[in-house]
């Protein structure tokens, strides 16, 4: 595959010879982020929020999520792995988690620590987080879905502070698992420490560092990388060791509703799939919501069984994980057990919000150019087609205010003064 | 008012689909001018209010929004029924809203208190059988 691994930054690649220029990414991303140019998508970084929406949409394959070649655990000596609780929903006719963490012992990997054992103790740590702090201001978003975040710092600036100041599962693992290696004598160089995503927003996040000061993981895999290698492993396992150490409540933050429902409140709400998620952002933006405690949202539909790294469909996932918690005791991980103060589940770093939509830095001379886009937008046929490479009428007129496009390239502006 | 950016929307009445449209609109348009999100927030809350009152009571209206460099002027004009006690109606939790509108959760009675709470100037002109008229400003610097 071409381009895969060159841009450090980058979110989604292209695969320029499958990309047909059909618009279809285009028109769908939630922050405009997209254009296409000369026939192929190209990707506006600075707006991306690797939600994986294109990599999802894409009717051609051509858009690729970007994560880490499952080689790169080979440049460590101590490989510990991070599932998320999406990988267990992955399999067919799977009765005991312990198959999967077994399996992963058989691929590589000296140590496992699930993903789900941290959503645990963050259940509970955000509990007596919203019990301690009854004034703040509501309701409060979650914070786990890492493209959820990243929406709210690139369109919802004012919703920033309704942000649930917690660390991610997979951050408090992550640490977790690197503590109890050093603890058991490894020398920290040669500890690798590694997430199993179901979604590129969670590469992204885990890349920057978003919430931590600096990136707790070496690597991000994804869920369908590791599926293929633990298919062929798992039905030939000798023994199965217990390794699993999760319950009810860290199991089932793997799709949408499970963080809410761990939280003991009544009025929450959970809503998934990125336009819904979009909806209640501005619901809440509009004070329409001010009677609701905690909102969790989640970008990919049915959560993070949703997400675009993994194999199976979402809600068939779904059931499954909602047939394996059933044998599961409610909790397996409590705060208590590993002595850490509250501020070890809370964000290290603020995220910052990011101006990417401003015309200019000066009001005045942003809105010069505001009037400017409106006396464009105005002659321009609102039929939002896409055929100019821009998703809208109104981004195609910002993009030629700003010399991005060429007013030539509205392909059905003569069309349209004809039928006029 | 040569440097005012000025829009205008039409808000349909009965309409609960396309409600809050005009408020979204004029939300993404500060946004992209770079106003602090404190005062696009109050802007979003004090007009989408007005724009559901419109809605609700007065079968539609049209929203004529001027942005100036340092604040915002909103007028929301409709051709309704108008308002009988307007000192009544600017009270918290006084509601005329129907019932089956109650029943789509909108009508507590907050609309012109929020309203009010939210924009740093209001004006309210109402004329039983000819209409109402609200005028909110809102500063985008202050508090």
């Amino acid at each position: 595959m071409k381009d895969m691994y060159d841009k450090s930054i980058s979110t989604v690649m292209l695969d320029s010879d499958k990309c047909r220029g059909c618009v279809t990414c285009m028109k769908r991303c939630p922050t405009e982020a997209i254009r296409v140019r000369n026939g192929k998508a190209t990707v506006l970084y600075e707006r991306c929020i690797a939600c994986g929406e294109c990599v999802r949409l894409c009717p051609h394959h051509a858009k690729l999520a970007r994560y880490d070649s499952f080689d790169i655990v080979n440049d460590f000596k101590y490989k510990i792995a991070l599932p998320a609780p999406s990988l267990y929903g992955q399999f067919n006719n799977l009765d005991d988690i312990n198959i999967v963490l077994n399996g992963l012992k058989e691929i590589g990997f000296d140590e496992i620590f699930e993903v789900a054992r941290g959503a645990e103790l963050l259940s509970q740590a955000t509990r007596k987080f919203i019990a301690t702090n009854k004034d703040l201001p509501k309701p409060i978003i979650s914070s786990a879905c890492p493209a959820v975040v990243e929406l709210i710092l690139v369109r919802f600036h004012s919703l920033e502070d309704r942000l649930l100041n917690m660390l991610a599962p997979v951050d408090i693992v992550a640490q977790m698992a690197r503590e109890e290696a050093i603890n058991k004598g490894i020398s920290p160089q040669d500890i690798g420490v590694f997430f199993i995503s179901p979604c590129p927003a969670k590469v992204f996040a885990l890349k920057t560092g978003l919430g931590v000061d600096k990136p707790v993981v070496d690597g991000v895999l994804s869920v369908s990388e590791v599926y293929m290698r633990l298919l062929p492993i798992m039905p030939k396992l000798k023994e199965i060791k217990p390794l699993s150490k999760v319950g009810k409540t860290g199991l089932q933050w793997a799709s949408s509703g499970g963080e809410a429902a761990g939280l003991y409140i009544d009025k929450y709400l959970a809503a998934d799939g990125i336009e819904n998620v979009i909806n209640m952002l501005t619901s809440i933006e509009d004070g329409k919501l001010n009677y609701i405690d905690f909102v969790e949202l989640n970008a990919c539909n049915g959560g993070c069984v949703g997400g675009v790294l993994n194999i199976e469909n979402p809600y068939v996932a779904k059931a499954r994980i909602r047939n394996l918690r059933n044998k599961l005791q409610f909790n397996c991980n409590t705060l208590e057990q590993y002595d850490k103060p509250n501020s070890y589940y809370e964000w290290q770093t603020k995220p910052q919000v990011k101006e990417v939509y401003r015309l200019d830095e000066d009001r005045a001379v942003a809105m010069k150019k505001m009037s400017r886009i409106e006396d464009i937008y105005k002659t321009l046929p609102n039929l939002d087609c896409g055929l100019c490479g821009a998703p809208s009428c109104r981004a195609f007129a910002e993009d030629v205010e700003s010399g991005m496009a060429d007013i030539s390239m509205c392909v059905r502006m003569d069309n349209y003064y004809k039928t006029k | 008012m040569n440097d005012a950016l000025h829009l205008e929307f039409t808000v349909e009445g009965n309409n609960f689909l396309s409600a809050g449209s005009a408020s979204d609109e004029v939300k993404n348009t500060l946004k992209k001018l770079g106003i602090k999100a404190q005062a696009v927030r109050r802007v979003a809350i004090a007009m989408y209010e007005g724009e559901i009152n419109m809605v609700i009571h007065a079968g539609g209206g049209n929203a004529y929004v001027d942005m100036f460099a340092d604040h915002i002027k909103i007028v929301l004009a409709d051709t309704g029924k108008g308002i009988e006690d307007i000192q009544l109606a600017m009270q918290a939790g006084y509601s005329t809203a129907p019932e089956d509108i109650l029943a789509l959760g909108f009508g507590a009675g907050m609309g012109l208190p929020n309203m009010i709470k939210y924009s740093d100037r209001f004006d309210i002109q109402s004329t039983i059988g000819e209409g109402t008229t609200i005028t909110m400003e809102i500063d985008f610097d202050q508090r």
